[in-house]
């Protein structure tokens, strides 16, 4: 089984609000959006992001945008306004998403 | 069939203003919308307002910059810079305008949604402003509220729209409604076209974040976006039926296209069917988006769902202070160097009876940006940044804190760079927010648009 980085197969946007963050992955192309689906779920997520997102990690499927939304709640030290972190609006969260090792038949 | 274009000005309190020049100069516009307030903006404007009642609304260059190039060609202005004081940003604009000649010029003042006032009375009425993210009791955070604001919607800025603002100012407003109220007032959409609606929301959050929608904090091939220094800022084009283009004014840079718009279309998005405003409930995977052209993308099929009962209150409450230094170390060994700058720091807090509600140590050039999630043990790296954060309650800890650090240059393991370290930045005071919800009659039977004409 061969394996690729998920920035090889997507891109990716997080915004904030509150102390939730969000990430919109979007495959570049149109036949990836199935094994995006298949293989970046939730659980997979929300352990990818252990250390930093203390609360649970929902995914929404967004098929007009062949897109995933995902999002992190308790994911930034309180809120923008509340963390100490360097990335206190979470924009970095797209970005770090894309270190996923996807698994590729 | 009717059509309107509108154009972006703003993004943030702080955002370039020449982009929206371009779009009032090239973009072909009838209005121009400006948001200026992001989550936290209403704290830093509730504190100007406490030192000075005059104040805590956006001060910034943005008018005397806008408003001749949009009187001269019939552009109308829509914001939120009012902040918490509408009526200031109001008498401002009046006196900037007087000053200007723009005789007749009418500026509306929108106000009505600050709750704050009245928080307690609504308590005694059964409503809990429990937390909508942690479901906490207000109780824990009421001796520090700052400010609390309700999100307006269309409303009360298509009411001054037909009393013939030019400009229009408000406070805390849902932030694509800025877009959505001259959508509604000039194609003659009624407060039920649900669908009609939703997709002015859309719009309106395609546009709410400036150049988010044309080629700015893209995720993709950002390196081949044609001119970022002169990025144009996302105009629409909307027809009476809902349908629309996103585009941008011709000669600037950016780049709008199905990827570019995706990307925005889910940007601080939570469930994309049921993106909740005031004034409608969208559902963002509706939509089909096609492209249109160069640099425009045609959006169809947009569905809304009716608008909710309740309005959101963003309740703004202090929270203690950050107290923050920096410590740069050159190759070799960098990061160990950092590392044990952060150990000294750490047994000096100790031994002095510093203790910290929260400590995080940062490593610049390793993982400041991506805290557990870096690669790598951050070996022979040129160079390295420690970023050391704490949180207290005590604002005297939080200024006594980066003190320790300049010492560690003679002190400590050598080659601190940059004079040493990143200078001693002021404690500064946290803000954390709390969003309830409050029945929507509450706040409306509150608004009021007033109008100054300049004379």
């Amino acid at each position: 089984m061969a394996g690729v980085l998920l920035r090889e197969l997507a891109h990716a946007r997080s915004g904030d609000k509150g102390n939730t963050v969000n990430i919109g992955l979007f495959p570049y192309r149109d036949e990836d959006y199935e094994l995006l689906k298949e293989k970046v779920t939730a659980d997979r997520v929300k352990k990818h992001f252990a250390g930093l997102v203390e609360g649970e990690v929902v995914r929404y499927e967004v098929p007009n945008l062949r897109a995933c939304n995902f999002v992190l709640k308790g994911a930034l030290n309180g809120g923008a306004s509340r963390s100490l972190r360097s990335d206190n609006l979470g924009k970095c969260f797209g970005a770090n998403l894309l270190r996923m090792y996807v698994e590729i038949d | 069939m009717k059509s309107v274009r509108i154009g972006a000005g703003q993004g943030f309190w702080g955002d370039s203003p020449f982009p929206a020049l371009d779009v009032v100069q090239a973009g072909r516009v009838r209005y121009l919308a400006c948001d200026a307030l992001a989550e936290l903006t209403l704290a830093i404007l509730q504190k100007a307002r406490q030192k000075d009642p005059a104040r805590g609304y956006v001060e910034d260059r943005f008018f005397s910059l806008l408003l001749g190039p949009c009187r001269s060609r019939g552009v109308k202005i829509l914001t939120n810079a009012g902040g918490m004081n509408p009526a200031g940003a109001g008498r401002m604009v009046y006196d900037l305008s007087r000053g200007m000649g723009f005789k007749g010029l009418r500026i509306a003042v929108i106000t009505g949604d600050d709750v704050l006032p009245r928080i307690g009375e609504l308590k005694e009425m059964g409503i809990d402003f429990s937390d909508m993210e942690t479901g906490g009791n207000i109780s824990a955070i009421e001796d520090r509220i700052l400010f609390a604001n309700a999100y307006l919607g269309a409303g009360p800025m298509v009411k001054a729209l037909e009393m013939g603002a030019d400009v229009v100012i408000a406070g805390r407003t849902a932030d694509p409604a800025l877009f959505l109220a001259p959508m509604i007032y000039e194609l003659g959409w009624r407060w039920d076209h649900w669908d009609r609606l939703a997709a002015g929301i859309l719009l309106g959050h395609l546009m709410e974040c400036s150049a988010q929608s044309t080629g700015g904090n893209f995720g993709a091939d950002w390196w081949n976006i044609p001119d970022m220094e002169r990025i144009g800022y996302p105009v629409a084009e909307v027809y009476e039926n809902g349908e629309a283009v996103l585009t941008k004014p011709e000669g600037t840079g950016g780049r709008v296209d199905l990827e570019t718009v995706k990307e925005q279309m889910l940007y601080e998005v939570h469930d994309p069917t049921a993106y909740v405003t005031p004034d409608v409930v969208a559902d963002f995977t509706s939509p089909s988006l096609q492209l249109d052209g160069p640099d425009r993308v045609r959006i169809t099929g947009m569905k809304g769902k009716p608008r909710p009962q309740t309005l959101k209150v963003s309740i703004g409450y202090t929270d203690g202070w950050l107290g923050e230094a920096m410590l740069r170390y050159s190759w070799p060994q960098a990061m160990q160097k950092a590392r044990k700058a952060d150990e000294i720091l750490r047994k000096q807090f100790s031994a002095l009876g510093l203790r910290f509600d929260e400590i995080l140590s940062e490593y610049i050039g390793y993982n400041s940006l991506s805290g557990p999630l870096a690669w790598g043990e951050g070996d022979d790296l040129n160079e390295v940044g420690l970023r050391i954060a704490v949180r207290t309650k005590n604002k005297l800890d939080a200024a006594m804190m980066p003190r320790l650090v300049p010492p560690l240059a003679l002190n400590g393991p050598p080659t601190a760079g940059g004079g040493g370290g990143g200078g001693m930045p002021r404690p500064r005071e946290l803000i954390g927010l709390w969003s309830a919800l409050i029945p929507r009659e509450q706040v409306e039977k509150q608004v009021k648009v007033e109008i100054l004409e300049v004379d």
